[in-house]
């Protein structure tokens, strides 16, 4: 297949291509380079990958975010007064919300600390083997270490159940759906971030039990990583969601 | 084959080109003001794009017939910037140039309002009718409700019977203007959108549930135009029409008190 | 770096040919489904058709077609044509079979998740096609279910269940599409072979890659408005539904329904136009989903066969990243009538307008690379001509719609019918085409049969001008489009010859359709065996054995050492140079 090139002076207009290459191969490729790091390979595929998941998602909410604001402002035209009118009614936030906030905070800390650990136990590990092994069952080294991935699994969860309770609030003072347009966001923004969530501690509740299903412990440090990552910007969205349900009521 | 393919593209090019130029499927005849404008600009529009038609297209055809593999030798090349860049400020200017010229006529249409005096009409658009209200002698439309709205009882728009300024509001199913006077329409619909089409007027704006739309236009020859629905409404969607009648503005006037003192008989 | 995702190639029929992970499965998966949906979104056009020029007829096993029927025709063969065809074939069907490939990848880089979202693609089309057999049947509102038709269950049939219906199948295919397309952007950008920059990545792979962004900002947009959609039709919310609504008599919707509180369903202060905002914030960016793949198809094509680099490769880039870009800020030029602002009517014309020099550009380009080649009229090349005739006649249309003051008599006519069917429509069509007579020896070992292939062709191109251009003429004369039928207008009368030449032109045309199909199924049995290279071409996929082996490279991880267009190189032993040649710099 080999083509035997006389250096030839070819015209490489700016906005065109380039001739035919007589220089070795540049390094450039993927973004990968070619590097034989495996775990190291996929680690940056899968946040490459979560980027432009989580990128999706933005996409998702500031369209509720301009549905929301467009709604506010919008008036209808009222045949009862002759004119246009706006139906908006701020609700009072559930105070819940505040002590919701704070144990979602505090599961970015605690996740945060699960990743720490989990790479020093990476890093602990020896060379070659134990990255693809399964992980032990039993912790040989016999240090009981504060279980960070459990703690934040319960957190999350404690958060869901910390919405659901909000809604149970309004909906004994009466507001449901649609009984105002602010309502209707208040449960439309909070019920979408909850099933997000809800996905990431699935995600955790899986690291959790990568052990058990005797899978290598780098998987679970990539599930773990990538669910991170996930996680924080689930817990940035949500104080993105109660600013803008708390100030642009 | 590239002679083949020269003959298509040349035939399907000259042919649609041929009926785009004898216009045996004309538009109405414009009979607005702004229509006037609109047509002009249209033509405008018409010629430009109908030379770069031509000529990519012939041009498409003569490449594929010229370059046809006889064994010829390639000329190697990948690309020429200064051609490149030359073309790119061409078709800025042509449709930047295009579109800034045709603005003016939309500022006239859209960005002011009716001048004073204008003849009010409110028309409303519901499945799968138009119906037009002219406020009477107090020169005000009347409160409206929704629960009202009966065409059966004959008040299609819900005119509420407590409001005084109601009392002379003249509904009807065809539309009347006076000839070269200014209409003020406030577009409304009460279940889903519609859109009001006078294709003679070379006028069309929805009528959006929830929101009064104010448009204006003048009609300037005497005549029956008829009206259409242009927005998917529904099941009956191709047989919502409707008829505009032109009249002078004596027989405007003769037509509406009569209407007025129908009204106020009942 | 292949070796971690280049999992085990399965024996077991479900994990080979169901279930598989191999893009090249899923490739082929995505397209026969689109094939499929192609099929039923066209015998619906058929009956509209029929129904258009002869609404008393009565058709064999049909009986009589109703104006509401027509309606239900209509949205589930834009519905279909749009997301499971368009959006479908050409980027999740091709795209997933060659970019991997194109740019010297084992596979995707999730191939779970590729599996996963044709899976979710395919449950989306089956509760689709449910909604033409539940109660009501499907729904009428048009693809783009302009609320409050589309809000409100009483205001016309098949807006119960059947609306629901699409709703939730929409909703599944946007999630579907964005799995699908946070893996493509992955792949191209991390997945590339060494030497593979990203200024040697065939156009094609900067067309699905430019598009799988597309998808990505766009799909969600739709999702939200979904959503909000489903809740204002029933749990009463008033995202999209003012108030004061009288549909034939209720007030309430649906007519004594309540809310939890015990409220009868009023709905209050919703805004119709905010849906058409989220809707077309997505839809604008769709027709470019549709169309770039094609675009990337044609300038690979027309490069391929006039023997001669493309012509300003970089500009071509440049003009899909703008095109890209652009088509996310024009998306009000579809609601200049609407009732929108006509200040930004004036803003989104500009913007339009400016999108139109992306496209001219590579419109000149392709003029450019056939200048001075030597082309050869193989099927491919056939279709890619034919797209850049398509292209010019349906992007010409353009800059009169873009404009909002000819947007007043043209809005809503069959003249816009005429454009986005010719640009959108056909165009991509042919691209799917192109793609499919060029990629066909790869996919599977033989080669399609030209003289079929060039019949097709002819009928195909011919007769797709004879049914969209005089609809041309039919919008300039003013008849609107969505009619079930003329007859009711008096200044619709005369154009009705006219309507059935197009009748007649489109069942010439569909009837050509099958002269493909057969070609199809029968060259995958008795087609001349390909060679690995039957086209000569330079690309990635033409150095592996056709069809490819399971990580497609066999083990061994390509080496890129040219730009994808190096075709008659003047001193070159041969008139092309494969991407993987070696580079060689002769002493002197």
């Amino acid at each position: 297949m080999a083509t035997t090139l006389s250096p030839v002076a070819v015209d490489e207009p700016k906005l065109g291509g380039r001739g035919p290459t007589m220089a070795p191969p540049p390094r450039d490729g993927g973004w990968g380079g070619g590097r034989p790091d495996e775990h190291r390979d996929r680690l940056r595929r899968y946040r490459i990958g979560m980027f432009f998941a989580l990128t999706a998602v933005v996409m998702l909410f500031v369209s509720f975010t301009s549905a929301y604001i467009v709604r506010q402002g919008v008036g209808t035209w009222s045949d009862a007064s002759a004119r246009y009118v706006t139906d908006w009614q701020p609700i009072s936030l559930p105070p819940i919300l505040w002590v919701n906030t704070v144990i979602l905070l505090l599961s970015s800390f605690t996740l945060a600390m699960a990743q720490r650990t989990l790479s020093r136990k990476l890093k602990a590990a020896p060379r070659g083997g134990t990255l693809t092994m399964p992980e032990p069952l039993l912790i040989v080294d016999g240090q009981r270490s504060i279980p960070w991935l459990g703690i934040t699994v319960v957190l999350g969860a404690g958060f869901l159940v910390g919405q659901l309770l909000a809604w149970e609030q309004l909906r004994h003072l009466g507001i449901f759906v649609s009984t105002n347009p602010s309502s209707s966001f208040f449960y439309v923004l909070t019920g979408t971030h909850g099933i997000h969530l809800l996905g990431g501690v699935l995600a955790l509740g899986y690291a959790g039990m990568t052990s058990l299903l005797r899978k290598p412990l780098a998987t679970r440090f990539l599930v773990v990583d990538v669910t991170a990552l996930y996680w924080h910007f689930m817990d940035f969205l949500w104080i993105y969601i109660f600013a803008l349900l708390h100030f642009a009521r | 084959m590239g002679l083949a393919l020269l003959f298509i593209i040349w035939l399907i090019t000259l042919s649609s080109t041929y009926y785009f130029v004898i216009q045996k499927w004309a538009p109405l005849p414009v009979a607005s003001a702004n229509g006037v404008l609109i047509d002009h600009h249209f033509t405008w529009t018409y010629i430009l794009m109908g030379i770069v038609f031509l000529a990519a297209q012939l041009g498409l055809g003569y490449l594929v017939w010229r370059y046809r593999d006889r064994g010829q030798k390639v000329q190697y090349s990948h690309g020429n910037t200064t051609m490149e860049v030359t073309w790119t400020l061409l078709t800025a200017v042509l449709f930047m140039g295009l579109n800034l010229s045709g603005e003016k006529i939309w500022a006239e249409a859209r960005f002011q309002g009716a001048a004073p005096g204008a003849v009010q009409v409110e028309v409303t658009g519901l499945q799968f009718a138009w119906y037009f209200r002219y406020p009477g002698p107090d020169g005000k439309l009347g409160h409206t409700k929704p629960e009202l709205e009966d065409a059966s009882v004959g008040n299609p728009v819900g005119i509420d019977p407590d409001d005084p300024a109601g009392k002379d509001d003249v509904v009807t199913g065809t539309m009347y203007l006076p000839v070269d006077r200014e209409a003020e329409l406030v577009l409304r619909s009460q279940d889903v959108i519609h859109s009001f089409f006078v294709p003679a007027m070379r006028f069309k704006q929805d009528a959006v549930p929830g929101l009064m739309i104010h448009m204006h236009f003048t009609p300037t020859k005497l005549g029956d135009y008829e009206i259409a629905c242009a927005e998917l409404c529904g099941l009956g969607h191709y047989k919502m029409h409707g008829m505009l009648k032109v009249v002078s503005q004596a027989d405007y006037d003769k037509w509406l008190a009569a209407k007025v003192a129908e009204k106020l008989a009942q | 770096m292949s070796e971690q995702h280049a999992h085990a190639a399965p024996t077991g029929f479900i994990r080979k040919y169901v279930f598989s992970l191999d893009h090249k499965v899923i490739g082929l998966q995505y397209y026969f489904l689109a094939l499929v949906a192609v099929f039923v979104g066209m015998f619906l056009s058929l009956f509209m058709r029929i129904h258009l020029v002869w609404p008393e007829a009565n058709l064999p096993w049909f009986g009589h077609i109703k104006p509401e029927q027509y309606l239900t025709l209509l949205t589930m063969h834009g519905t279909i044509m749009v997301f499971f065809v368009l959006t479908t074939a050409p980027q999740s069907g091709f795209g997933n079979y060659f970019l991997p490939i194109q740019i010297g990848a084992p596979d995707m880089a999730f191939p779970t998740l590729n599996m996963l979202s044709f899976w979710t693609t395919f449950v989306s089309f089956v509760v689709m096609l449910a909604a033409f057999f539940v109660e009501g049947g499907a729904p009428l509102a048009g693809w783009t279910n302009y609320v409050t038709l589309s809000a409100i269950p009483s205001a016309g049939p098949g807006l119960g269940l059947g609306e629901d219906l699409w709703i939730i199948s929409i909703a599944i295919f946007c999630v579907a599409s964005l799995m699908g397309a946070l893996n493509f952007i992955t792949t191209t950008l991390d997945l590339r072979a060494r030497g593979m920059s990203l200024f040697r990545m065939p156009l094609t792979c900067w067309a699905w890659f430019v598009t799988a962004m597309l998808g990505l900002l766009a799909f969600g947009v739709l999702l939200a408005g979904g959503i909000l959609l489903l809740l204002d039709r029933n749990v009463g919310t008033s995202f999209f539904v003012p108030g004061g609504l009288n549909v034939s008599g209720n007030l309430s919707f649906p007519p004594g329904g309540l809310n939890p509180g015990g409220h009868p369903i009023t709905h209050t202060g919703g805004s119709p136009l905010l849906w058409q905002h989220l809707f077309w914030f997505f839809g604008h960016p769709e027709v470019y989903i549709a169309i770039l793949p094609g675009m990337g198809v044609a300038s690979q094509l027309l490069s391929t066969f006039s023997r001669k680099p493309i012509f300003g490769y970089k500009a071509m880039v440049y003009a899909i990243l703008s095109i890209g870009m652009l088509g996310f800020l024009v998306w009000g030029h579809h609601m200049f009538m609407s009732g929108m602002s006509p200040y930004s009517a004036f803003a989104f014309s500009v913007m339009t307008m400016a999108i139109g020099v992306p496209s001219a550009i590579k419109t000149f380009n392709w003029l450019g690379t056939l200048w001075g080649g030597r082309i050869r009229f193989a099927t491919p090349m056939l279709f890619a001509i034919g797209f850049v005739s398509l292209f010019v006649s349906g992007g010409l249309s353009g800059p009169f719609l873009a404009q909002p003051v000819l947007d007043i008599p043209l809005h809503d006519t069959a003249f816009v019918v005429a454009h986005f069917h010719l640009i959108m429509g056909v165009a991509a069509i042919f691209g799917i085409f192109a793609g499919t007579y060029y990629w066909f020896p790869k996919m599977f070992g033989r080669m399609m049969n030209e003289t079929l292939g060039k019949i097709h062709f002819f009928i195909t191109l011919a007769g797709t001008y004879a049914v969209f251009m005089p609809m041309h003429y039919l919008g300039m004369a003013g008849q609107p489009r969505r009619y079930s039928q003329f007859t009711e207008l008096q200044y619709l009368q005369h154009l009705i010859p006219l309507n059935q030449f197009i009748s007649i032109a489109a069942f010439i045309t569909i009837a050509a359709q099958f002269v493909f199909v057969f070609n199809l199924f029968w060259s995958m049995k008795k087609g001349k065996k390909a060679e690995i290279n039957p086209w000569e071409a330079t690309t990635l996929e033409w150095t592996v054995p056709s069809p490819p082996p399971h990580d497609n490279f066999g083990g061994v991880t390509p080496v890129v050492n040219h730009g994808p267009y190096e075709y008659s190189v003047p001193g070159a032993a041969k008139d092309y140079i494969m991407q993987t040649d070696p580079a060689t710099v002769t002493a002197h």
